[in-house]
């Protein structure tokens, strides 16, 4: 597949209606609120904090992402975290998710941390498999888990 | 993880081959390049040419090279070639008991980060990041 021809730049509010319709054709749930909060949040908000959209030449949402450098939870040092990336199904396999991973991680760097990281579902092997190609590996966490209803 | 030998083989013949797609190898060159035994190596190319993994050609010049999607082919699609399936393998002495079951929930728990791993990891991932 030929890469498309992308314009990155940071979200604005107004790219709610495209990023949740996005979302909610991957996920199968409509997150309106959930996606406006973090508009809110993260869109034009301190260098730490960082929402990217990818547009085609043709200025229609080709995918998103978002993430944050966070520092000292768990007794970790600062990393930027992956909170969300979506690309759309029908430009996949054509760059547009490299563009903005490596776009964040650019982001990050000029804020001085130097280590990404992220939470994928083990049973989802495609998203696994992207940021795989990517080269991120098993980090030092392991996420635990248990009912308490 | 202590996979199976015609695991292991299967996983070094399909990277080797995959490397320089354009190029054969016969199972001779490869055993001397693993330092393994030509002849169960034999066996595992045919199980990865039954797969359509890799092709075989006969003659002078004849050997096997890799033509499936390295994109595409993750190293479970070809661990699941050899190992048995989580669940096909028989039932062990123990496995009944409370304890067994216990210790059953976590050896599936190992399994499944086991599989996410490797099929997280395709043949082209691995050949451009991991060597």
């Amino acid at each position: 597949m030929s890469k498309p021809l992308l314009h990155l730049r940071a979200a604005e509010p107004a790219d709610l209606a495209a990023i949740s319709g996005l979302d909610a054709r991957l996920t199968g749930s409509a997150k309106t609120a959930y996606w406006q909060g973090m508009l809110e949040r993260y869109a034009g908000g301190p260098p730490e904090r960082q929402f990217l959209v990818a547009e085609t030449a043709q200025g229609t949402l080709a995918g998103f992402v978002a993430g944050e450098v966070r520092a000292w939870e768990f007794g970790q040092p600062p990393a930027g975290w992956i909170f969300a990336i979506e690309v759309d199904p029908k430009l996949r396999l054509g760059g547009v998710g490299s563009a903005l991973f490596e776009a964040l991680a650019e982001r990050f760097r000029a804020q001085g941390v130097d280590r990404l990281r992220t939470l994928v579902d083990r049973k989802d092997h495609s998203i696994l498999a992207f940021f795989r190609a990517q080269g991120m590996t098993a980090g030092p966490s392991l996420q635990l888990d248990r009912a308490i209803g | 993880m202590k996979l199976q030998t015609a695991t292991r083989l299967g996983l070094y013949a399909v990277l080797e081959l995959a490397r320089t797609p354009d190029r054969t190898l016969s199972a001779a060159e490869l055993a001397t390049r693993f330092d393994v035994s030509a002849h169960h190596l034999a066996k595992v190319l045919r199980t990865l040419a039954d797969a359509k993994m890799v092709a075989g050609e006969r003659g002078a010049t004849g050997g096997y090279r890799f033509i499936a999607n390295p994109r595409r082919t993750t190293l479970m699609d070809i661990v699941a070639l050899f190992e048995p399936a989580p669940g096909a393998r028989a039932p062990e002495p123990g496995e009944a008991t409370d304890i067994g079951r216990a210790l059953g929930r976590i050896l599936v728990e190992i399994d499944e980060i086991a599989e996410a791993t490797l099929r997280s990891v395709s043949v082209d991932t691995l050949l451009k990041r991991g060597l």
